[in-house]
């Protein structure tokens, strides 16, 4: 007798469910409890995933409840790839769904810069532009003109101090989160990714240009949003990031 | 916003960030994959960190294990000798020594 696929999934997820019947090692002898550890190795590996993709997280619920949150988790959203550098995509939305953290209403935002962060680490490399190629172009050629953005760039908006609660969660001595609501780039400079915390306006700019809108639109939109927008801090991070990869000019 | 002023601000925000990501790109050290320095369990991985072969090195200085470091310095930095008296050095490539069995 064989195993359906569909059988041996269900029983490897739900520790409640018997061992298939049907399995058996190349000497014919059943599999017995052998089933019991992969089965426990299937949970106990992708609940250290969690912990390593998500630490932050890790470190605001504590291992316990983290423990039990993965493998909730981990039963709803089994991995879709084999690539484990890639699991834990549904995470933030599922703690966002979760009623008995519905009290932490910032967990998900916090998981989503966690995974950004990943996402980032992993990104395609591109050859960023050299900061004089912009300083060589008029101010109204650039008005006009498109951005095209480094495949590691990731944008964060959050109604939450995303910033300072990451940072309180990892690093020791990090001053208390402020109560303010707070936009995040993430850039690749070289291979670790790096999260900074946008001034206001900053977020808008940069998504009107990734919407391929032009500079000219990026600057209104960051006008609507803070009238006394400044554009240098966030330019210095896009050129130190290695974040700006072509400049279009209008045709 | 008026398109003069639009192109002042723009210009004089291009200036600055440029100045500040050159100064910026001047001083940031370029990095390189430095063979048989790192200490055991703090290697780095070319597959990402947490997720495969980082922090995996048994023992310290091991051979094939290697650690981003300053360009330049890899065969340069000081390291202890090793039991028998030999010198230890950094090397862009993998080494045979202090592998584990």
């Amino acid at each position: 007798m064989r195993v359906s696929e569909t059988e041996f999934r269900a029983a490897l997820l739900d520790a409640d469910q018997p061992v298939p019947t049907g399995l058996h090692d190349s000497a014919a002898r059943p599999a017995g409890c052998r089933f019991d550890v992969y089965r426990n190795n299937v949970a106990a590996s992708l609940t250290d995933a969690l912990h390593e993709g998500f630490p932050a997280i890790s470190s605001l619920l504590g291992k316990t409840n983290m423990d039990g949150v993965a493998g909730l988790f981990l039963r709803a959203h089994p991995p879709r790839t084999p690539r484990l550098m890639l699991y834990g995509a549904a995470f933030p939305d599922f703690l966002a769904g979760l009623e008995q953290l519905a009290h932490l209403g910032y967990l998900a935002d916090v998981a989503r810069l966690e995974l950004a962060l990943r996402h980032a680490y992993h990104a395609a490399d591109a050859t960023p532009i050299t900061p004089e190629r912009l300083g060589q172009t008029a101010p109204e050629t650039l008005l006009t003109a498109r951005l095209t953005l480094a495949p590691a760039l990731r944008l964060l908006r959050a109604p939450w101090p995303i910033h300072d609660i990451w940072r309180y969660a990892l690093e020791p001595g990090a001053p208390q989160p402020r109560t303010e609501p707070q936009d995040m780039l993430i850039t690749r400079p070289d291979f670790d990714p790096a999260p900074h915390l946008l001034p206001p306006g900053g977020a808008a700019w940069i998504a009107t240009l990734q919407a391929g809108q032009s500079w000219s639109a990026a600057e209104d939109a960051a006008r609507t949003e803070a009238p006394d927008f400044d554009l240098t801090p966030v330019l210095t991070l896009l050129l130190q990031g290695g974040a700006i990869t072509d400049l279009i000019p209008e045709r | 916003m008026n398109t003069t002023l639009k192109t002042l601000a723009v210009a004089g925000a291009v200036a600055a960030a440029m100045t500040a990501a050159t100064t910026h790109s001047a001083s940031a050290q370029a990095k390189e994959k430095c063979y048989g320095v790192a200490m055991a369990g703090q290697n780095d991985c070319a597959a990402g960190a947490g997720t495969t072969c980082a922090g995996t090195s048994k023992v310290d200085y091991q051979g094939n294990s290697w650690k981003l470091v300053d360009e330049g310095t890899c065969t340069s930095m000081e390291l202890p000798a090793m039991m028998d008296g030999t010198a230890r050095a950094g090397s862009l490539e993998p080494l045979a020594r202090d592998v584990p069995a």
